[in-house]
């Protein structure tokens, strides 16, 4: 009689150990998946950003530089097809963050195209107006990396997390998946080219 | 397995090139100070100027502005150290993010100098991104470039205060002195309230002795406080006093906020 009871409790005790070890893993895994989410907004948003200046930069561009019109078409196509291009947060794997970032760097392409022919209108560069604007462009792509690194990180800490022992475990169990980061693009640090 | 065994390597060496990287910004100084030379750009008295001003208007509106002078930047884009500089260090108040910081890096013969006001979350609506490349255009590069590197910094400040005053006032500032106040008015209650009970206890139990042995209540009362010491619970008291004293110090810099920054500002370079 006595046996049993030592055997219930030790399983008592057992199950009580693995029931707090679990929910607290468990709550803190849905913290952080949250927090990467919330980052992943941010991103997004930094990247909204950009798209919303594009149009105001375009026009100004315009009336200076007439014989521009197929860069800007280029830079306007390439903002309807990044605008497009939106991913669910909970599904931030390397497929989805690919395509996300491939439609985004080919606006980052034909931005640097428009800024590079700029250069060669002075009347233009003087422009107060588009001063301003490029100094918010300058400034969107500053947030756009600052965002994306902390995403990275907040992916980061989550991975890791997620893949220590035990908690391996009980995120195999509740489904939680790594998630992707952003990488460098391979030819990002390549300089646009100029064409006489 | 050994595909396993590599990406854990990776994220262990990602992880190693983090903190060899994060070990090149300045710690935040200790006492905290709102104006960090280290690069002896300004003069001591240029500098305490300054401290004292950002530090007043921190004091008045919370908003933090804050400068930092390196003699290099170790390799990275100007804007990038001034980010990651900035978070690290929490300039501005937690959940308002209203921080500035003002980077300087010398001009030295064989380096450009270079500049950069990276302004956090919450002072990106009165400071755009245009308006901080106004600042460093038309208040800072022109004195810099004549070496008047006190009066650039003063005016593009006197600009920043400007700018932010009435964005945010010192609701914070103001409830945390008024909040340790009323926590010390409440220690002082409860202070009495103890001493009081402690008191009552004590006569009555003096009473008990004194009637019970036939002696004086006064000499009961002398015995039994000879016997009891309170020092404890005195010596608990004296110190919750002790971090109200730490608020009310006004002249001081009481360091960062834990303000976040998402890369809004702009930069130029001499």
């Amino acid at each position: 009689m006595k046996k049993k009871w030592i055997t219930i409790i030790v399983i008592a005790v057992i199950a009580l150990f693995f029931y707090s070890s679990i929910k607290g893993n468990y709550n803190k895994m849905v913290a952080m998946d949250e927090g990467v989410k919330s980052q992943w907004a941010q991103v997004e948003n930094v990247y909204q950003r950009r798209a919303d200046l594009i149009p105001n930069l375009v026009n100004t561009v315009k009336g200076y530089a007439e014989h521009e019109q197929e860069t800007l078409t280029g830079v306007i196509e390439a903002r309807a097809k990044a605008t497009s291009t939106t991913i669910d947060p909970s599904n931030l794997n390397t497929e989805s963050i690919q395509a996300f970032q491939q439609a985004q760097s080919g606006l980052s392409s034909a931005l640097s195209r428009l800024m590079v022919v700029v250069e060669r209108y002075p009347d233009l560069k003087a422009n107060q107006n588009f001063l301003e604007l490029q100094a918010q462009l300058e400034g969107t792509e500053n947030r756009i990396t600052v965002e994306r690194q902390k995403f990275n990180n907040s992916a980061q800490t989550f991975n890791t997390f997620i893949k220590q022992f035990p908690k391996n475990i009980y995120a195999n169990i509740f489904d939680f998946e790594e998630k992707a980061y952003f990488k460098a693009q391979e030819n990002a640090q390549e300089a646009p080219k100029v064409e006489f | 397995m050994r595909k396993k065994i590599k990406y854990i390597l990776l994220i262990l060496i990602s992880f190693i090139s983090i903190q060899t990287i994060a070990q090149n910004f300045p710690q935040k100084a200790n006492p905290p100070r709102i104006v960090n030379d280290y690069a002896n750009f300004l003069s001591k008295q240029e500098n305490q100027a300054l401290e004292n001003k950002l530090v007043k208007f921190n004091n008045e509106s919370s908003t933090q502005i804050a400068i930092a002078i390196v003699k290099s930047l170790d390799g990275y884009d100007k804007a990038s150290y001034a980010f990651e500089l900035a978070e690290k260090w929490g300039v501005g108040q937690e959940g308002k993010d209203n921080g500035a910081l003002i980077l300087v890096k010398p001009n030295y013969a064989d380096s450009k100098g270079e500049v950069f006001i990276a302004t956090g979350y919450g002072l990106e609506g009165v400071i755009p991104d245009a308006i901080a490349k106004r600042i460093v255009e038309n208040e800072i590069i022109p004195y810099f470039k004549q070496g008047m590197y006190f009066k650039g910094l003063d005016e593009a400040t006197n600009r920043i205060m400007e700018l932010s005053r009435g964005e945010y006032t010192a609701d914070d500032y103001k409830q945390a002195t008024s909040g340790s106040a009323g926590s010390a008015i409440l220690t002082v209650i409860i202070f009495l309230i103890v001493i009081i009970f402690s008191f009552i206890g004590r006569a009555r139990r003096a009473r008990h002795y004194a009637v019970g042995h036939n002696v004086p209540f006064w000499i009961a009362m002398g015995m039994l406080s000879s016997n009891r010491s309170h020092g404890g619970s005195f010596g608990n008291f004296s110190s919750g006093g002790g971090s109200f004293g730490g608020f009310s110090g006004g002249g001081g810099f009481g360091g960062f906020g834990g303000g976040s920054f998402g890369g809004g500002g702009a930069g130029g370079s001499w």
